[in-house]
């Protein structure tokens, strides 16, 4: 009895840290006043439809869905074949590339971002926004790698055999076989990389620049100046989008196999 | 082209790496044979299989299939199937276009394709199946698909690795009369590998016992059962008695012992299946270790000077309980002589 009262009680803990700061952000931008506040001054959608209008967070926005769309399907064009070749073939060094693959989550953001500024951009003169979708790139790359070679597990290699006696070259093998069945693994690799580009902060506040800032860049910067609560509002509508692609993935996909 | 090289294998040497897997194999297998290369693990069968498939290239030496070299050929290009042991369906496909794969990269004409699939699917006993997905089916089921998605491609020689393993005792009987029925309508030349003497013996026109990448024996069912010609074979297909011979009379681990009447010339041992030792006649003895009951014989195990000795008798005879010491006598005419030893 005490045990259950427990873990409920835990669990109860563990909810409302998760879901809490997400319920103070949808109240807050749904406030009437001026000032980013919790509890909300009165109730009202022109904070929602303030965020719409704000020139800045467009363009910002803008940004960070081509940085997370071009920046995954790099990630997963390198990815792919390393994960295949990790999985197929049995290389002298192949832990040691699933290690430096993963250093991108292991190494903190921040130096990251510092690194490819110090180092990239201001010796090289690299142009700002291809740092950031090379960056952006490195950061997804251990998710594909990680979340592609868990669907090729079981992927075993006399197939491509099969394939190979019924008449394909090794590369139709490749595109005919291997390709279809690791295709829910691939559009869960994408989902994921997509997620963890759109919210990157700590790497992206290095390598923004004038003119070129993703969204949640963006967002800190306006706080910085303007503490109203569309910050709140398009907070909320991003964590929405978040929830839905992940919703609708784990309908048609059961993206919870793969992650 | 003589009749019985079809398909050649010449002094092929094959390797994974600095490791010799077959060495100098010499082998001529005729048009519509079916041909089990037999061997325990390791022997060099499945890489033997696998060379002639196209999927190693041989390290050294020639493989010729109906008059032309394909050594060099790359396996998408050499009209030879193989039905893998583990079937290897394409999961994502229905049964109908894994049995089509083949033909679509062909480009062969839909009509004559639908066709083709429909009566290669029916010639297994799939037709009703064929909108599955793989893993709908049970084992033997999908083997029959992966030997239709093989057959329906018409292979000059179709090569089958372990085909009976992987089924259950009811299904392995089942699919051995299927695939001798294939065979037979079908007149394909097929060459099947298996570590299993009987699967090997019901099945095969010929069989080619390896052993350490080298042919130990070539030859009928009846033939490889009837009259091993070395001490591996003799023990591999159940003669459980096999003796060298140094100077006419019988290796044993306590020396020489003579044998009952003087051994066939020429010979480097012999060797007696359980059911050719006779019980309580003859001029050695031994002690019964264990009696085993089965139906319709006794089977004994006998601690004697000459090492065990199995032996298996009538069960209409009375048994005798371990401990009795019994005569008994290893008949050299019964014996299969065996030309090479070890």
């Amino acid at each position: 009895m005490t045990s259950r009262f427990l873990s409920a009680f835990v669990l109860s803990i563990v909810m409302l840290f998760l879901i809490g700061p997400f319920l103070i952000i949808v109240a807050a931008s749904l406030s009437a006043g001026d000032n980013l506040a919790f509890p909300p001054q009165g109730l009202s959608f022109k904070w929602v439809l303030k965020v719409f209008e704000i020139e800045s967070f467009r363009a910002s926005f803008a940004m960070s869905m081509m940085l997370a769309i071009l920046g995954t399907l790099a990630a997963l064009a390198i990815g792919i074949p390393v994960s295949y070749a990790l999985a197929r073939y049995k290389m002298p060094f192949g832990e040691t590339v699933r290690t430096i693959v993963s250093a991108p989550i292991i190494v903190p953001g921040i130096i990251v971002g510092l690194a490819l500024l110090r180092y990239l951009v201001i010796p090289l003169g690299f142009n700002i926004s291809f740092a950031l979708f090379m960056a952006h790139t490195a950061l997804v790359l251990p998710y594909a790698v990680r979340v592609v070679s868990a669907s090729m597990v079981n992927l075993r290699g006399d197939i491509e055999e099969a394939a190979v006696l019924l008449g394909c070259s090794r590369l139709g093998a490749f595109s005919r076989v291997v390709m279809p069945s690791i295709r829910g693994g691939i559009l869960a690799a994408f989902i994921l990389g997509f997620v963890t580009s759109f919210n990157q902060v700590p790497v992206s506040l290095f390598l923004s620049g004038p003119g070129v800032r993703t969204l949640p860049i963006d967002m800190l910067a306006y706080l910085e100046t303007t503490y109203d609560p569309s910050v709140a509002a398009l907070s909320a509508l991003l964590a929405f989008m978040s929830i839905g692609i992940v919703f609708l993935a784990e309908r048609f996909l059961g993206f919870s196999r793969y992650v | 082209m003589s009749d019985a090289s079809f398909l050649s294998l010449e002094r092929l040497t094959l390797a994974y790496g600095d490791t010799i897997a077959v060495k100098d194999l010499d082998l001529g297998i005729k048009r519509g044979e079916l041909v089990a290369l037999l061997g325990p693990s390791g022997c060099g069968k499945t890489t033997t299989m696998r060379s002639i498939a196209g999927l190693l290239q041989p390290k050294s030496g020639a493989i010729r299939l109906d008059g032309a070299d394909i050594t060099r050929v790359p396996a998408n290009k050499r009209a030879v199937g193989l039905v893998f042991q583990s079937y290897a369906l394409f999961p994502h496909l229905s049964v109908f276009e894994n049995v089509a794969f083949g033909l679509r990269l062909k480009k062969v004409p839909k009509h004559e394709l639908e066709s083709r699939v429909e009566s290669g699917l029916k010639s297994v006993g799939l037709s009703k199946f064929a909108a599955r997905k793989p893993a709908e089916l049970s084992g033997g089921q999908q083997q029959r698909v992966a030997l239709a998605r093989s057959m329906v491609m018409e292979p000059k020689v179709l090569l089958l690795d372990e085909p009976l393993s992987n089924l259950d005792a009811r299904l392995r009987l089942e699919m051995r009369t299927e695939l001798q029925r294939v065979q037979k309508e079908s007149g394909i030349t097929m060459i099947f590998v298996t570590h299993d003497q009987v699967e090997a013996l019901a099945l095969a026109d010929r069989i080619v016992v390896m052993r350490d990448g080298l042919i130990e024996q070539i030859g009928t069912p009846e033939d490889i059962y009837n009259r091993p010609t070395s001490s591996f074979v003799a023990d591999f297909v159940g003669f459980e008695n096999v003796f060298a011979l140094e100077d006419g009379q019988l290796k044993t681990p306590r020396g020489p012992i003579s044998l009952s009447s003087p051994a066939p010339a020429a010979v480097a041992g012999l060797a007696w299946r359980p059911n050719t030792v006779k019980l309580d006649q003859g001029p050695y003895s031994g002690t019964v270790l264990g009696t085993s009951f089965a139906g319709r014989t006794r089977e004994y195990l006998l601690d004697t000077p000459l090492g065990p000795i199995k032996a298996e008798i009538d069960a209409s005879v009375p048994g005798h309980a371990p401990g009795t010491t019994l005569s008994f006598d290893l008949p050299v005419q019964d014996a299969a002589p065996l030309a090479r030893f070890a």
